[in-house]
């Protein structure tokens, strides 16, 4: 029985994941010795594929606009500069958006940032906490004179974003589920989208520069008169009533969130 | 544990409906903890759904309990929480690592067996169970590599981890099968040799030859029927130690629910068997 060095199983864990991810890595004699084994393979595929089925998994999108072969040799890149920080493997994939846009093979594919980023609010709305939604109702009955002093809070479960370079959420809504038709006319234009998961399932809704900049408004605990004159100033034409009446139906504000602000 | 002594199948989003709907008696479910590692949605509200029909287990992969580290306490909460959400019937972790230094690698990944990873790996599960404040069971993983610098065999390892950390022990039979067939040792001795009294838990599943090595190398892949061999080592092993939960372990290629149920019947009939001696 050899005596071991104190530090000895840190050492070897050190090397050993670092010929898990690096094949080339120059490491111990003994981690050498271990990776030379064929079987070590196993260890380095399962690592990998375990992580490049996770970012396919929370990428549908990406993956259906790519195709799959392009997408695990972009996957594979990404895992071996980003292994997860978290072994809940839905959450895996945070910086994956930031890859891409600086990804050179995907420079021709202006949108596909945006189409991932569209993907991991999917996600983020999926795995939000469970909050009621606000009703309708409940803003309806105030008085229109009370009604710019009062704040709404965006539910956790919403996601929204402004594109302002391509139609993303067109192209995203599109791949999603494998729904609609990605070969179908494509109006180039910039694009905003909602996401919100008022219950179980997550939805998606077109929203206009004005919607985006309201919710942004929202988030940042401002008041609705500021969260439209916010609207106003991204889309001088907005219809403040239907937007607002567009975002109680779509559940994208949490209850008993109707507070008036005392200036 | 000791109200669930029957068998049991992994539990997939795939089967949530029929395993809802399944009336077997004394069907449990077993889950990975870290697939519901989240803050709210529609995977909690299904296993609730599920737990309020059938007993459940979780089964983590990711305490990276042989890695020379403390558990991530972050992580080691979330369980805890699920834990006292879903009041599981069993709580099992692996011999293995997978978190290290901030990065997840979704494997078991192998150690030396020395004596100061015993004392690590001691002081981690003593750690788990605290936090945890429950008894949990410690799988022997599946081997590829033949590895150096172990000084302890598997068995006297696990068995001294039981007792130091008074941990149970969870046996899989399948990766016995796998690792004895990777590395030439005789199953049937290693199941003879493991000490019984501490299985919580035992574990059967499906394993594939390697893609490139063929029959010369055996992996653990889940994706398929439990192999013949390996219900006779099970076989092997209830006559010697009694009933002791079991799981059907399926987590890829996934057939239909009916087809998982009928490798569960079978595993019960053998758990039910009149050579099973009284637990």
């Amino acid at each position: 029985m050899p005596p071991t060095m104190p530090g000895a199983l840190a050492r070897f864990q050190d090397d050993f994941a670092r010929a898990l991810i690096e094949p080339d890595a120059a490491v111990t004699h003994e981690i050498a010795a271990l990776a030379s084994q064929p079987a070590f393979a196993v260890y380095r595929n399962t690592v990998m594929k375990g992580c490049i089925d996770a970012l396919q998994a929370n990428y549908p999108a990406v993956t259906r606009l790519v195709g799959e072969e392009w997408f695990r040799a972009a996957a594979a890149v990404h895992v071996r500069e980003t292994l997860p920080a978290d072994p809940t493997l839905l959450h895996y994939g945070s910086a994956f958006a930031d890859f891409l846009a600086r990804f050179q093979p995907a420079a021709e594919l202006p949108y596909l940032p945006g189409v991932a980023r569209l993907d991991r609010y999917w996600t983020e709305a999926h795995c939000a906490p469970d909050e009621n939604t606000l009703d309708p109702m409940a803003v309806s009955r105030l008085a229109p004179e009370v009604l710019a002093g009062v704040v709404l809070h965006p539910l956790g479960a919403a996601r929204w974003a402004w594109f302002e370079e391509a139609p993303v959420y067109t192209i995203w809504s599109r791949n999603r589920n494998g729904g609609g038709d990605p070969g179908a006319d494509l109006d180039w234009r910039p694009e905003g989208a909602l996401l919100v998961r008022p219950r179980d399932a997550v939805e998606w809704f077109a929203l206009d520069a004005a919607g985006c900049a309201f919710l942004d408004a929202c988030a940042a605990g401002g008041t609705l008169g500021e969260a439209a004159e916010a609207a106003l100033q991204a889309q001088g034409d907005a219809n403040l009533a239907l937007l607002l009446a567009r975002l109680l139906k779509a559940g994208a504000f949490r209850e008993n969130a109707v507070q008036q602000r005392s200036n | 544990m000791t109200t669930v002594l029957t068998a049991g199948v992994s539990l997939k989003p795939q089967h949530y409906d029929a395993a809802f709907a399944c009336p077997a008696e004394g069907l449990w479910f077993e889950v990975h903890p870290e697939n519901y590692m989240v803050a709210g949605g529609p995977r909690l509200a299904w296993l609730e759904t599920i737990r309020s029909k059938h007993s459940i287990s979780l089964h983590g992969v990711a305490l990276s309990l042989a890695a020379d580290a403390k558990p991530d306490s972050a992580h080691l909460a979330r369980l805890a929480e699920l834990g006292r959400r879903f009041e599981p019937e069993l709580v099992s972790e692996h011999l293995a690592w997978s978190t290290w230094r901030g990065a997840y690698h979704p494997d078991l990944l192998p150690f030396p067996r020395t004596s100061e990873a015993l004392v690590r790996i001691a002081g981690n599960v003593s750690r788990a169970q605290d936090v945890l404040e429950r008894r949990i069971a410690i799988e022997n993983p599946s081997h590829y590599l033949r590895i150096d610098g172990h000084s302890w065999g598997e068995i006297d390892f696990l068995g001294e981890l039981a007792r130091r950390t008074g941990c149970g022990l969870l046996l899989d039979v399948n990766n016995v099968y796998v690792s004895a067939r990777n590395l030439g040792f005789p199953a049937g001795d290693y199941i003879d040799a493991f000490p019984g009294e501490a299985v919580m838990e035992i574990h059967l599943a499906g394993h594939t030859p390697d893609a490139n090595l063929g029959e010369a190398l055996l992996v653990d892949s889940h994706d398929t029927p439990v192999a013949l061999e390996v219900w006779a080592l099970y076989e092997q092993l209830i006559r010697r130690i009694g009933p002791r939960a079991t799981l059907i372990e399926r987590d890829d290629k996934l057939p239909d629910f009916a087809t998982l149920l009928a490798e569960r019947e079978r595993a019960d009939a053998v758990l039910r068997a009149p050579l099973a001696k009284a637990a």
